[in-house]
């Protein structure tokens, strides 16, 4: 294939104004017979044009990362087939080129980022080869001037000592450093379009932040017309021209970002960013009462990593003279980034760690001086939500007997747990006749729903909820935490709400804990933490969510959620 | 995804698309019909000569030849049968009830309980299997129930290792983390919670193992270390082998049937695989 100069060498093209850079025309794409559904995506029609950023936002299996997938030539073949339309670059249709030609394309004028950095680098490869490998593929640069360029990049993407750095194994880079890598990897060749899948879901939101601030610097400074898949209208607000919304293979609305973010038309449209978690100003400060549930002093937790018969294990601090007092009612939030410990302060109080020092009361009993068979009266009253709804449910069992198991333990009758197994799944809104099916005839939001049932089968007083809506989509999140909502009132129920989502912590918490490296850096009420942090971090972390700017239409704040059941 | 075949239909189906597995079963339950006829089909003690020594195949009273003292072959191998495959389903079960009990344990408590447990499992596997058999053989008089009890002793830790290493993943599972913290006792999480999610990849080389083990004990009989009074596949190969140039048909209608049933099982085995770990069988296209 004869190709023009490097482009890196040559004066970028200039764009016909009237051609858009990208053209997608009806184009169709089917899954399998078999599948949920005939066309994974159904007759989609957008266009991108040089120097802007497309969002193409949508739940998950709404098709966006297949529209993705099929431009980069990465359908599952022979299972998953364009069925119809075409896909115009520059006026020019990707799907009809010869496949060296298409081959030259990707990589070369179109480039992607993923969504897994841990994943997406070839980890027995130095990151200064990798990105080497499509200059080298792309271009007739020779080693010396290709190495040159690897050091460019990785200067350009923000990373500190470029020429060492190129010399370093993914493993010794942090997410975000990788997430960098993958950036620089994807500019290798100045490509005119950069498509994003979800490029910052994996990371945490400080990192989040500045990952967004590099893109979206790096397309400003290039004018590359860039196609940014995510499912966060929040990530939208901070960094959309326009806006694709997707929805069961269908664009349901699609235009200026201002337009769709602040005059939503399309209903589903306005569900989801009705279900973006955002801070309830008018939510009143819980009042304190009576003697306090449960107080955690001075918990302490190392793990250590590694080790062996001739090796000396590595301590890890999990958690550092960690303190935490909840009240009976209270909804106390533990907010942190991952590896911050704040799963270890939950799992503790459930009794699945045990923590070096430090006192667990609960009603005034240390718990941490119990034996096993002196805990065991304390697990009823302590119960846990699991963050994955897919591996929380045995897939053997089925839905009735996973909630009767634990009252069976405790010596209840099998024909009276099971008929309080049913009461409880209406309770959470899901049909009685559901206690008869098995986990994996439900979605994840349903599952989700089993897995509080199952808790609040044990008449718990505290209920310990680690990341309980961090696996499930925005629609079925809102949902999910109306019903911890309700149900915490209904019955009176204390709960530790364990996330790395400030925002979904500002909508259900009263009181909220921000650990960071081990450590309680602030503790205080929710609205004190949100409009008077006094810790730095805090801060930096309030920071750091994206959208903060964009004010959601105050007719969508707290509007009923649609559709009853997940 | 695992989906989990929640009726028999859909195994069935999953099954029979492994063309060679249905095969292997078609073949096994031939074996397993000469086993349960044998006395019908061929009336009398094996061990009894029958017709004139030395009788090639097709011949009067002998459809598979006689050996050197006149037991019809034919006979033998039917009888074998049910030797062979009943020290191979039972030193499998022996086996399988030593080896899973241990690995369960090992790999749920983990720690010290798994330190111990293990290092005993390597103990056995650092010795090789055929000759740790013979030497427990030779110590206790061959007898069928020597026989089992040498071959499970032998194989079990395999099957250790396998079942520890699926609790040890399964026990960090989250719906296993929900048994401990509502309360359910460690058997209970064990037998109920564990044990069924850790079946497949059990049962299926369980499956393969019936095949060793009956390798093993014909290799035992062919020593002359099988059980004296039971008619033996291995015993007759061994028996036959000074005379295989006279006579080849003694050794090689026992040696087939030991080829075609251990074939049979590892076909079903590889079919069963094929069923239960749906995930492996697509990447078959």
């Amino acid at each position: 294939m004869t190709r023009p100069s490097f482009p890196g060498h040559s004066v970028p093209e200039t764009t016909d104004m009237t051609v858009p850079l990208l053209d997608v025309r009806g184009l169709s794409i089917a899954l399998p017979p078999g599948a949920d559904r005939p066309l994974a995506v159904d007759n989609l029609t957008f266009t991108l044009n040089a120097n802007e950023i497309l969002c193409v936002v949508g739940e998950s299996g709404s098709g966006k990362s297949m529209t993705a997938h099929a431009m980069m030539g990465l359908l599952p073949h022979p299972h998953v087939r364009v069925a119809g339309g075409s896909l115009l670059f520059k006026g020019k249709d990707v799907l009809a080129m010869p496949e060296a030609e298409q081959r030259n394309l990707r990589g070369g004028r179109i480039a992607m980022v993923f969504q897994e950095p841990m994943t997406a680098l070839n980890p027995l490869m130095r990151v200064g080869r990798q990105i080497g490998e499509s200059l080298r593929a792309h271009t007739p640069l020779p080693a010396p001037a290709r190495r040159q360029r690897v050091v460019e990049l990785l200067d350009q993407v923000g990373l500190p000592n470029p020429a060492e750095l190129a010399d370093a194994y993914p493993f010794r880079l942090s997410g975000g450093q990788r997430q960098r890598v993958m950036i620089a990897m994807a500019l290798a060749c100045q490509p005119d379009i950069l498509i994003a899948d979800e490029p910052t879901t994996a990371l945490d939101v400080t990192t989040q932040k500045q990952i967004l601030d590099l893109i979206r610097s790096i397309q400003a400074e290039r004018h590359m017309g860039m196609m940014f898949i995510t499912h966060d209208f929040g990530v939208v607000a901070e960094i959309a021209h326009r806006v694709a919304v997707m929805r069961h293979g269908r664009l349901v609305e699609y235009g200026a970002a201002s337009d769709v973010l602040n005059r939503p038309q399309h209903p589903y449209t306005r569900q989801l960013i009705a279900s973006v978690p955002h801070y309830i100003e008018h939510r009143e400060d819980h009042a304190k009462v009576g003697k306090p549930l449960l107080v955690a002093e001075k918990v302490r937790k190392t793990f250590h990593v590694g080790g062996g018969l001739f090796r000396k294990s590595k301590p890890v601090v999990a958690g550092d003279d960690l303190s935490l007092t909840i009240h009976p009612g209270e909804t106390v939030g533990l907010v942190g980034e991952s590896g911050s410990g704040k799963s270890t302060l939950g799992r503790s109080i459930v009794g699945l760690i045990k923590p070096d020092s430090g006192r667990i009361l609960f009603e005034g009993t240390d718990l941490l001086s119990l034996d096993a068979k002196g805990f065991r009266p304390y697990r009823r009253a302590v119960q846990m939500v699991f963050q994955d709804p897919y591996a929380s449910l045995n897939p053997r069992h089925r839905i009735g007997d996973i909630i009767a198991q634990g009252p069976v333990a405790f010596g209840e009758d099998r024909g009276k747990a099971l008929a309080r197994a049913r009461e409880l799944l209406a309770m959470v809104g899901l049909d009685g006749s559901a206690a008869d099916r098995f986990p994996h005839e439900f979605s994840g939001g349903q599952r989700q729903r089993v897995g509080i049932a199952r808790a609040l089968a044990m008449e718990p007083k505290l209920l310990v909820a680690d990341e309980p809506v961090s696996a499930l989509d925005v629609s079925v999140q809102g949902q999910v935490l109306e019903l911890l909502d309700d149900i915490r009132k209904r019955l009176g129920l204390a709960m530790l709400f364990i996330t790395h989502d400030l925002r979904v912590a500002a909508q259900v918490c009263d009181t909220i804990a921000v650990m960071r490296r081990g450590k309680i850096v602030e503790m205080g009420s929710s609205r004190q933490v949100f409009t008077h942090p006094r810790d730095a971090y805090t801060r930096s972390l309030l920071d750091a969510i994206p959208g903060k700017a964009w004010h959601i239409p105050d007719d969508l704040q707290k509007a009923p959620i649609v559709g009853a059941a997940s | 995804m695992l989906k989990l075949s929640s009726s028999s239909g859909d195994f069935w189906k999953a099954f029979a698309r492994n063309k060679g597995a249905v095969f292997g079963l078609v073949i096994l339950a031939g074996i397993l019909v000469l086993a349960a006829f044998a006395s019908v089909l061929f009336p009398g003690d094996p061990w009894d000569m029958a017709t004139a020594p030395f009788q090639p195949p097709l011949s009067e009273g002998s459809p598979l030849g006689s050996d050197m003292l006149g037991r019809d072959i034919a006979a033998g191998i039917a009888h074998g049968a049910r030797v062979s495959l009943l020290i191979g389903l039972t030193s499998t079960a022996a086996a399988l009830a030593i080896g899973v009990t241990l690995g369960a344990l090992a790999g749920f408590h983990g720690g010290r309980v798994d330190d111990a447990i293990m290092r005993f499992t390597e103990l056995f596997q650092t010795i090789p299997n055929f000759v740790l058999a013979v030497v427990l053989v030779a110590i206790f008089t061959p007898s069928l129930t020597t026989i089992v009890a040498a071959i499970a002793i032998v194989s079990w830790p395999p099957l250790a290792r396998l079942a520890r290493a699926e609790f040890m993943s399964l026990r960090t599972r989250e719906f296993v983390q929900a048994a401990i913290t509502t309360g359910q006792s460690n058997t209970t999480i064990i037998l109920r919670q564990i044990l069924p999610n850790s079946l497949s990849p059990i049962i299926v080389s369980a499956s393969l193992m019936v095949a060793t083990a009956i390798l093993l004990e014909s290799s035992l009989s062919f020593l002359g270390l099988g059980d004296p009074n039971a008619m033996s596949w291995g015993y007759m190969i061994g028996a036959a082998r000074t005379v295989i140039r006279q006579a080849w048909w003694m050794s090689f209608f026992p040696g087939l049937a030991i080829v075609l049933t251990v074939l049979a099982l590892n076909l079903v085995g590889e079919g069963l695989n094929d069923a239960l770990n749906p995930k492996l069988a697509r990447s078959r296209g």
